[in-house]
């Protein structure tokens, strides 16, 4: 039986993000481990049991230890984690969150991360995407799900001009396309 | 672009939001015991008012939560959002 090699569904873009201008820079970020967290409750309890505190304002994310945890509704977060396999990410949560009538799913093959960075960064969103990501809007620990071209996305400010675009596998490609065709201006080379 | 105002979210464009048709149709109490013909009025029968009606709508590209407004049908105008276990709003 051939062996399985996962491979990065935009692995034939490496070259085109590479080419971009520093203005704007695309990125492809490494595989991070996902759970989605649904919990009603969430009292000092959470705290203590997964180490971390689950946001509470919509629209925000907080760093952990070894990932993020990112708001996506009242009783619902994604949790990410670097250091951990997605089935131990899940495994732990998991135990955590069960007492307390809470849920958590792996799904770390839902999404790929996409980091873009530079001064037109803010401009490059901007042509697909109804939200005010100036930074005194949009700074550090804004988070935000919406729409980019036609993809739904959760859009991160990690700092000013850097921001993580997380889209689901599937519509990777269509967002890659877009962002190249969106940088364009930005670009100082031409291909004819 | 008309901007609704979703209780968590925030306001965002309309485009984010998915339609649910009039809030606050209550399940039948003893749905054994109904007709066919008020079945039929449960599942497909609409209140249909030329101004301010209340409404369910979904941040379906958001935070994928239902939510409660009432809208002018006439003007289209958002007059106010609620979460699902908030009260009713006054609608007339
Ligand atoms: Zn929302």
């Amino acid at each position: 039986m051939a062996e399985l090699l996962p491979t990065h569904p935009l692995e034939a873009w490496s070259t085109a993000f590479e080419r971009l201008p520093d203005t704007v820079r695309v990125v492809v970020e490494p595989f991070v481990a996902m759970v989605d967290v649904r919990l009603g409750d969430v009292g000092s309890q959470a705290r203590s049991r997964l180490g971390v505190d689950l946001p509470t304002v919509p629209n925000t994310w907080v760093s952990t230890d070894a990932g993020r945890v990112v708001w996506l509704g009242p009783d619902e977060w994604l949790l990410t984690s670097t250091t951990e396999a997605p089935e131990e990410l899940e495994a732990r949560v998991r135990t955590a969150v069960l007492p307390m009538g809470g849920s958590a799913a792996d799904v770390s093959a839902q999404r790929i991360g996409l980091r873009l960075t530079g001064a037109h960064a803010r401009d490059v969103l901007a042509k697909g995407c109804s939200i005010d990501v100036h930074p005194r809007a949009f700074c550090r620990g804004s988070s935000v799900q919406t729409t980019l071209g036609l993809a739904g996305v959760v859009l991160l400010a990690l700092a000013g001009d850097d921001y993580l675009v997380l889209v689901r596998s599937s519509f990777a490609a269509y967002l890659a396309d877009w962002l190249l065709d969106a940088v364009l201006e930005f670009s100082t080379t031409h291909h004819s | 672009m008309q901007l609704i105002q979703c209780p968590w979210c925030g306001p965002r464009e309309e485009v984010e939001f998915h339609y649910g048709g009039q809030a606050h149709v209550a399940y039948p109490d003893n749905p054994a015991e109904l007709s066919d013909q008020e079945w039929a009025h449960f599942v497909f029968f609409r209140d249909n008012p030329k101004g301010r009606f209340a409404e369910r709508w979904c941040h379906s590209v958001g935070c994928r939560r239902w939510f409660n407004a009432i809208r002018d049908t006439v003007t289209y105008r958002f007059e106010c959002v609620y979460r699902l276990d908030d009260p009713k709003a006054v609608t007339s």
